[in-house]
């Protein structure tokens, strides 16, 4: 069976380019970049080079690229580590909530240690507004959180109007651009933030590797501690074929990011045009302020695991929101930041696009989309009493989960 | 955890049996809340009692409609008493067995069927 990949946003194709950079860093040039003899130089020399190329995509400095394990530990330490620089002189932190498990973890954890966390609502559009964030500053606020895209419903978030306000009192801003950066414009500069986060496997590089962006003068502690590497801010031999197929995917997506866009932008169109047509069917987030690469839908009447497993069938990798589909059977907490009765969240469906997909993929998906939500809906007794006029809130049996 | 699913679940999820409405049910049983994310409703049709027709219909996740499907069929042609036992480790074996997280989706098989048969005792009495 021919199979369609349209799960971008939980991860994404290796470049064969990207590959190909990588190879001779396993086998060859395997050498700690910490050694000083030619095996190390060249593991350094490469690192250094990626380390521009990642530093270019986003508008940086080299040195003020940090290399992580990933997106999360980009996070962690962005969040933590600002924390810890401030440990005695502040005690509040700033985020929504929409974010990443990767930002709202740590920050629930440093609620449970004294911190106090402010979760600023998004409106139903899935966009927090800049003048919320800005009211929910105190004097003892650390560092204000906010994700550049949002990973589920693709939202785009105000990052360089919070930067403005950020940057007036004083306050470290961390943005979690990991859906973002390679795929819309991300420069440091222009969006105004000390911190910014992003990974590799999100935009056609491998898992296991990511970055933070540390503006020179951003007060932060290490969150791994041990032999000094990364200018102290990050302990651990470095991940060098990781870190080099990073740097290539970065280049890659700089070059390619405005062709890129464009293509996906009308595949994205298509599919929102079309499936918007089927019954009882609505866009999650905001239509215009949203990445070109995210569609997601809710399909009233169905249960959203069901519809993935349905697509699966058809050879269509998806993803849901639903809480059937999640490991603590709970609805996705960005769905229901958008305000949905809880019954409408059940039946979402995210679409995330990349480069490899084609017109006929979209088109294939088109094809197939209806019948499996219409199959779904002839077996549904919530779609029956939607059907028949009836309140779904008034459709209640005994309470299972 | 998808993944995690067993061949036969996958059967019945894509081709479950005694799906559907059913005309003129002796009993119904509605179980779950939309809210949660499943509903469950068995109709049953009884003679000298025993189950002689049963559809189903559910809003539910693979694990709820595959279960569904089961119920049914385990409880077809059996007496009210001997359907009644029917539990939702004898849907779980009957599936060779669910991921754990999805085992409550199969207690609420085994209670919509339970629900089914106490209406059409109450509509009998
Ligand atoms: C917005 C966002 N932040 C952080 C992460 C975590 O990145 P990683 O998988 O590289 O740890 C992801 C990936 O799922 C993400 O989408
Ligand atoms: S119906 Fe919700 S987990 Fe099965």
């Amino acid at each position: 069976m021919n199979r369609i990949y349209m799960d971008n946003g939980a991860s994404s194709r290796v470049d064969d380019e990207v590959v190909k950079e990588m190879l001779p860093y396993f086998s060859e040039k395997y050498g700690n970049a910490s050694s000083l003899h030619s095996f190390g130089s060249e593991a350094r020399e490469a690192m250094e080079n990626a380390r521009g190329k990642v530093a270019a995509l986003i508008g940086a400095k080299p040195e003020e690229i940090i290399f992580t394990s990933g997106g999360t530990e980009s996070d962690n330490l962005a969040i933590k580590g600002t924390a810890a620089a401030k440990c005695g002189k502040g005690d509040h932190i700033i985020t929504t909530n929409i974010e990443h498990p990767a930002v709202l973890e740590p920050c629930r954890y440093l609620g449970k240690i004294g911190y106090k966390i402010a979760y600023v609502k998004v409106g139903n559009d899935g966009i927090v507004r800049a003048e919320d964030i800005e009211a929910a500053i105190t004097d003892k606020t650390v560092v204000v959180s906010v994700m550049h895209a949002n990973n589920e419903i693709g939202t785009i978030q105000p990052i360089a109007e919070i930067g403005k306000i950020a940057e007036k009192r004083g306050i470290a801003f961390h943005c979690d651009a990991v859906q973002s950066a390679g795929k819309i414009p991300v420069d440091v500069n222009k969006l105004g933030v000390s911190l910014l986060s992003i990974s590799g496997h999100k935009v056609h590089g491998p898992k296991g590797v990511g970055a933070l962006y540390v503006r020179k003068g951003t007060a932060i502690e290490p969150i791994l501690h041990g032999g000094g590497h990364e200018a102290g801010l990050r302990s651990s031999t470095e991940n060098i074929p990781g870190i080099v197929g990073m740097g290539k995917a970065c280049e890659i997506a700089k070059r390619d990011l405005e062709r890129n866009a464009a293509h996906v932008l009308k595949l994205r169109d298509r599919l929102i045009d079309a499936a918007l047509k089927l019954e009882e069917a609505y866009l999650n987030g905001s239509r215009e302020t949203r990445l070109p690469y995210n569609a997601n839908f809710r399909f009233l009447g169905i249960e959203g695991e069901s519809l993935l497993m349905m697509l699966d069938g058809m050879g269509i990798a998806a993803s849901t929101g639903s809480a059937c589909s999640s490991k603590k059977l709970q609805a996705s907490h960005v769905l229901l930041a958008l305000g949905l009765p809880e019954w409408q969240t059940h039946g979402s469906l995210r679409l995330t696009l990349s480069k490899y997909n084609t017109m006929e993929e979209v088109d294939f998906v088109l094809g197939e989309l209806p019948e499996a939500v219409s199959k779904l809906r002839s077996m549904s007794p919530v779609w029956r009493k939607l059907k028949m006029g009836g309140r779904i809130e008034d459709v209640h049996g005994k309470h299972i989960h | 955890m998808a993944s995690t699913y067993t061949e036969k679940v996958m059967e019945l999820f894509r081709n479950p049996k005694n799906m559907g409405e059913m005309k003129d049910p002796d009993g119904v049983g509605e179980v779950g809340n939309p809210s949660c994310g499943d509903v469950m409703s068995v109709m049953i049709k009884v003679k000298g009692n025993r189950i002689t027709d049963i559809k189903f219909q559910t809003f539910g996740c693979v694990a709820a409609i595959a279960t569904s499907s089961m119920i049914t069929e385990l409880a077809k042609g059996k007496t009210l008493e001997e359907a009644e036992k029917l539990s939702r480790q004898d849907v779980a074996d009957s599936l060779g067995g669910l991921p754990p997280i999805k085992m409550h989706c199969s207690n609420l098989a085994a209670d919509a069927l339970k629900a089914a048969i106490e209406d059409y005792r109450k509509k009998r009495s």
